[in-house]
């Protein structure tokens, strides 16, 4: 199964996200948000990050998570090539996320080719069956 | 959904079940199949079950789905018992639009068309991502926020002519660059003074056709054939951090349980958080009004370099069309201060209306239309009517009908350039993902849009813009 895909959607985006767990489900999802903008394929490993979030519930979780993916890159133009390793862990009040990311600093060098405004609630779903997935609807 | 037709292009959903008022739809019979393919009048009922919503929500010609609101969503809230809502006001807060009249005709320029766009590309950041256009400071930031288009006047890129010809004179005074996150500043600073990707665009276009002689003329358009530059964009990734910011904030304060849609979350006008947002929203209206004045100031350079003299080059009007704002309506048996939001949708005031600068008074304020890449725009003037039928609003746009990607497949960027040339209509973009994504087949028809509005009554049409140049992001 491949780690992402695309689903129809009028005005916007929306991706569903796969994972054997919800960290690697969550891992997916910022592959889906930043491949809208560019090839996180052919974007070289030489910048590390650290993230660190929280949300009251998933949905919050997995919203704040991606924007914070989307505010490195137009704040820093750090290009995400790979999440190495992402933790959620339940507290008394909610979720916490940290997430470890490879990628590289836009230089010029690479093509970015869209734009995305915001994360939204819209058709959010966060699956935890047999095997895990998150929807995302983008606002494009 | 069960609609009742009141006329030709009036439909209502009746007030049942959690709904606190109706609410109308304007649209002809081949709008309304489009709305009713998505989920907008789902989203429209979910508005109207909002607390201290007024008499009648609207949805305008061009809705589609949203976030919350429907697109083209139009709804008036008790001043004191009503609530505000990011998801009733968009992610790109003061998305909008800005028509500057020249003095040259489609002859004059003929030649310099290339170079013009090229010069006006050079200069205008156009695309995604990192801007670094307007370098500044975070006070000098902070200073645009609270005082938008005076702090463009005051910094050489407005003048005060301009001012009067923006909506709220370029500045909404109620912002609040304290109730604003670090990381919307952040996103804010190297934006500024650029247009963006998607559907936002820069055009140089002439008058087509003129419809009302009189109103045109008052709106400084005198001639077919004379030359026009629109510019659509908005708050770019401050807007957005704004209202993502906010919602989060809302969520934690209050909790959504109980909301048809989370998108719907809300502050009563007059707690503390509502008051906050409406703060942060206004710095917000104020970014954008200072991003369009910017780069209205550059397209003046870009003439005046490259045909000599930007002389004549007077701001027609400058509208917001995703915006949340305490205006006076007439409801029930008297006048009123209430919140209206208008989500993809614009202020359509008839004369008279003391917001109206006074050059317009007489004959209503100008309402600039854009159309999707390659097809006319369109400048109409609000009406009495609408004040009684919209709360003072129109449409804003064509209004998306095929998903980006069915866009990309269907759509090539080399064979659209192709059309358009062929059409006479230059192109310049920074991206070809972006040029079939935009493609005019994936909008409904602005003239049909337009046609409805002006049918209706809540926006006459005035004249008519085609495309001469086109830069998109």
């Amino acid at each position: 199964m491949s780690s992402y895909k695309f689903l129809e959607h009028t005005a916007d985006a929306k991706f569903r996200a796969f994972g054997d767990s919800l960290e690697e489900a969550f891992g997916n999802a910022a592959l889906a948000l930043v491949s809208l903008m560019w090839k996180w394929q052919r974007t070289k490993k030489k910048t590390s990050k650290r993230i660190e979030v929280a949300g009251r519930d998933l949905h919050q979780l997995l919203s704040v998570y991606l924007e914070e993916v989307l505010f490195l890159f137009e704040s820093e133009g750090f290009l995400l090539a790979a999440v190495e390793r992402l933790e959620i862990e339940e507290g008394d009040e909610g979720y916490s996320l940290r997430a470890w990311l490879q990628g590289d600093l836009d230089d010029g060098e690479y093509e970015v080719y869209g734009d995305v405004k915001a994360i939204t609630y819209n058709e959010m779903r966060v699956e935890m069956n047999d095997s895990c997935f998150v929807q995302v609807v983008v606002d494009i | 959904m069960e609609l009742k037709r009141i006329n030709s292009y009036t439909y209502e959903f009746p007030k049942c079940g959690d709904m606190n008022i109706p609410f109308r739809i304007y649209a002809s019979a081949e709008l309304l199949e489009k709305i009713r393919q998505d989920k907008t009048l789902q989203q429209a009922r979910n508005m109207t079950c909002l607390p201290g919503i007024l008499q009648t929500a609207y949805v305008m010609p061009d809705a589609h789905q949203g976030y919350g609101f429907p697109i083209g969503g139009v709804a008036a809230f008790d001043a004191k018992r009503g609530i505000i809502s990011p998801g009733g006001v968009g992610y790109d807060i003061n998305c909008g639009v800005r028509l500057l009249k020249t003095e040259y005709t489609v002859e004059d320029i003929g030649p310099h068309r290339k170079k013009l766009l090229e010069t006006i590309f050079g200069t205008v950041p156009a695309g995604v991502g990192r801007g670094g256009a307007t370098p500044m400071k975070k006070g000098d930031f902070l200073e645009v926020c609270a005082r938008g288009g005076q702090w463009a006047v005051e910094n050489g890129y407005a003048t005060e002519e301009d001012l009067e010809r923006t909506e709220e004179n370029g500045r909404m005074p109620e912002a609040d660059p304290d109730s604003l996150s670090s990381r919307a500043i952040e996103r804010g600073i190297p934006q500024l003074g650029t247009l963006g990707a998607g559907n936002h665009f820069l055009e140089i276009q002439r008058v087509e056709r003129i419809y009302d002689r009189d109103v045109a003329l008052a709106f400084g358009m005198h001639d077919e054939g004379q030359v026009m530059v629109m510019i659509h964009c908005g708050s770019r990734g401050f807007g957005h951090q704004v209202a993502s910011d906010y919602i989060h904030w809302m969520e934690n304060e209050l909790g959504h349980k109980g909301l048809p849609d989370r998108e719907l979350i809300n502050a009563p006008i007059e707690s503390k958080l509502g008051k906050r947002y409406y703060g942060a929203m206004c710095a917000a209206v104020n970014y954008a009004f200072t991003n369009r004045q910017i780069i209205a100031h550059r397209v003046r350079e870009a003439f005046g370099k490259v045909m000599g003299s930007s002389e004549g080059m007077s701001q027609v009007y400058d509208v917001c069309h995703n915006v949340a704002k305490m205006e006076r309506h007439r409801i029930g048996g008297g006048t009123r201060q209430v919140c209206v939001h208008r989500k993809g949708a614009t202020r359509s005031f008839g004369p008279g209306r003391e917001e109206i600068p006074e050059v317009y008074r007489r004959v209503g304020q100008p309402v600039l239309i854009p159309g999707s890449m390659g097809t006319a725009s369109y400048v109409l003037v609000g009406t009495p009517e609408a004040e009684k039928l919209s709360f003072g609003s129109t449409a804003h746009g064509a209004g998306r009908v095929m998903s980006r990607n069915q866009a990309r497949k269907r759509f090539k960027a080399e064979k659209i350039a192709r059309e358009l040339d062929h059409r006479g209509i230059d192109l310049m973009s920074a991206s070809r993902k972006c040029v079939s994504e935009e493609a005019s087949g994936a909008y409904k028809d602005v003239e049909e849009v337009v046609r409805v509005s002006h049918e209706v009554g809540i926006g006459r049409m005035v004249a008519r813009l085609r495309p001469e140049g086109v830069i998109k992001g």
